[in-house]
């Protein structure tokens, strides 16, 4: 089993390492956010009360890693659904090799990148911005990032076999990936002081506002941080969840 | 090697039942060479997926490999070769990668999975491209990397849909050429779709005829042709005798549909090879002379033709109407 996603997730990683231009290009929208979203925010976060403590680097920085995974992984249906075309799902579903570890190697596939993604977006946070991270917390963001990652590349595995179209499947991302990131205060934290009490409410049934909140208290290297702990545990089940609908599908017939 | 019973498949897609296959027998000893003829949409791909635990059978039982299918397909499944239809060849991959990569999933090691991989490679004509990505590739080679993939766990049973569609016939006769070897030169027993009935013919052992979703005929080419038509002869006579000749065709044995056009006198017999030597003794006791003769072995299309009251052809062509009309 070991043996197998291995040999899967070397062969995923070796067509994408056929471009690795791409890693870049995925960094750079949120680059983007960073040079002209970024100093609009740092007197924002100075002159208004309600904002999560740390400075305005430390708010922004962690949302866009969550970002920038989200759009990363979402979207693996997509190299799913080509695969499909090709013929070469069914031919790895017609080997000995068992369907999980076919999901488990490309799924760590999109988590690898998710984290170098990350790292680069937040070495240069670091390196021109006035990002002020804890080493430590910065480890934990990134096993945050890998699980998200894992998470919604399972589902958009599930989704796009489910729906087995290349005209449907990015429309119907979009109506589920930007409601997820608006309610989950990436730009502007949704906190009790600043969003009107109706807004507050509704994010909390967004799980994705966890995994953000998660995020940024580690970020702050805040390790007793009740975000935090809520953070992974929500995080955990999503990803339990995910795995399971992902497996479930490629074991299906037909998938 | 093959032995199914009552193998079915129904699709329900979008509130429309379509029976796809409905309750085909099998039975492919070891080393054989058989063909599975039908015309599209038939039911050959789906029998194929479900005979390579890739679909799950409605109904029916089936045992491939030695392995039942429903309990142990995980067995089933390292013990069988499979070529899809439409090939399964990553684009981005290198020739040399993907045979690796397949060669390992089929549990070899490393160092077996390169051997194997460059041994194929030769002997499919595909030396030297081990380096090229596969979108690279002209059909003909991608065809026989498809083949090479489903044959680098040396299986005892490969199944092969449609393996040589889309290519010039050159291509085409060189693929034959690599099957038959795999019988003949590695004992493999290879189960292949066709809608060609040349490749039908020059191919299988035997045949399995299948329309709409059932198996209408079953038998080695030749029988096949004998048994529904026999072979068609046509005899030009002096003038003047057509009348005796026809009388005289007419005893043969299994002789039928005899008539007389001017000089030139046709029937059908079960085996034309056969019966010619007969006919020339009974001819020549009588002292007549024919000036030409002709024995025309039945084509596979006549057999359809005879099997399900329409050509091959048709048949194509009311699939393609029922498929234009649906969109
Ligand atoms: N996944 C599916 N969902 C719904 N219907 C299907 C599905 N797969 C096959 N069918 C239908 O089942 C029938 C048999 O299809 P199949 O692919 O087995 O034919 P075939 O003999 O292989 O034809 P061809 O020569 O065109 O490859 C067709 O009517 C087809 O539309
Ligand atoms: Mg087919």
């Amino acid at each position: 089993m070991l043996r197998d996603i291995w040999l899967i997730f070397r062969r995923t990683m070796s067509i994408s390492l056929r471009n690795p231009a791409w890693v870049m290009i995925g960094v750079l929208q949120p680059l983007l956010y960073l040079v002209l979203f970024g100093p609009l925010m740092e007197r924002i976060v100075e002159s208004t009360p309600g904002f999560p403590p740390g400075n305005s680097w430390t708010i922004l920085t962690p949302a866009l890693v969550i970002q920038l995974a989200l759009f990363g992984s979402a979207f693996a249906g997509f190299g799913l659904l080509a695969e499909f075309r090709a013929g070469v799902l069914e031919r790895l579903r017609v080997t000995p090799v068992s369907r999980l570890a076919l999901l488990l190697g490309k799924v760590l596939h999109e988590a690898v990148h998710a984290i170098v993604q990350a790292a680069l977006l937040i070495t240069l946070a670091f390196l021109f911005f006035d990002l002020n991270a804890p080493f430590g917390g910065v480890l934990l963001s990134m096993v945050i990032v890998a699980l998200f990652a894992i998470t919604l590349a399972s589902a958009s595995y599930a989704v796009a076999l489910s729906i087995k179209s290349e005209e449907t499947f990015p429309q119907l991302l979009n109506s589920f990936t930007l409601p997820s990131l608006l309610l989950s205060g990436i730009l502007i934290p949704i906190t009790t002081q600043l969003a009107p009490d109706w807004l507050y409410k509704l994010s909390l049934i967004n799980p994705f506002r966890y995994i953000v909140d998660a995020e940024r208290a580690a970020f702050r290297g805040d390790m007793t941080m009740d975000a935090l702990f809520t953070g992974c545990v929500v995080l955990a089940v999503l990803t339990v969840l995910s795995v399971t609908w992902g497996a479930r599908t490629f074991q299906r017939e037909n998938a | 090697m093959i032995k199914a019973r009552g193998l079915a498949r129904r699709f329900v897609a979008r509130g429309r039942t379509v029976n796809a296959v409905k309750g085909v027998d099998l039975d492919v000893q070891a080393g054989e060479l058989v063909g599975f003829l039908g015309p599209n949409g038939a039911g050959k791909t789906t029998t194929l997926r479900m005979l390579t635990t890739l679909l799950k059978p409605t109904e029916g039982t089936a045992t491939v490999a030695g392995h039942d299918l429903r309990a142990d397909p995980i067995g089933v499944r390292g013990r069988i070769g499979y070529v899809a239809q439409g090939g399964g060849t990553a684009p981005e991959c290198t020739v040399a990668n993907e045979l690796e990569l397949q060669g390992r999933l089929y549990r070899l090691s490393k160092a077996d999975a390169i051997r194997r991989g460059t041994e194929l490679a030769d002997q499919l004509d595909l030396a030297g491209l081990d380096k090229r990505l596969t979108r690279t590739l002209s059909g003909g080679q991608r065809r026989r990397l498809d083949i090479a993939l489903g044959l680098i766990h040396s299986p005892p049973l490969i199944f092969l849909d449609e393996p040589t569609t889309g290519l010039d016939p050159q291509s085409r006769a060189n693929l034959w050429e690599h099957i038959r070897g795999l019988r003949a030169e590695h004992g493999v027993t290879v189960f292949l779709t066709t809608h060609y009935l040349e490749e039908a013919d020059a191919l299988a052992d035997r045949l399995l005829v299948i329309d709409d979703g059932e198996i209408v005929a079953e038998g080695s080419p030749d029988s096949l042709k004998a048994r529904v038509s026999g072979d068609a002869v046509s005899l030009a006579v002096p003038e003047g005798s057509g009348g005796k000749v026809a009388e005289i065709a007419g005893r043969l044995p299994g002789a039928h549909d005899v008539s007389t056009v001017d000089n030139e006198v046709r029937f059908r017999v079960p085996r034309g090879d056969t019966a010619m030597p007969e006919l020339l003794r009974a001819l020549d006791a009588e002292g007549i002379q024919t000036q030409a003769m002709q024995v025309h072995r039945p084509t596979l299309d006549d057999v359809f033709l005879t099997l399900t009251g329409r050509t091959l052809r048709d048949a194509e062509q009311a699939e393609t109407r029922e498929e234009s009309h649906v969109a």
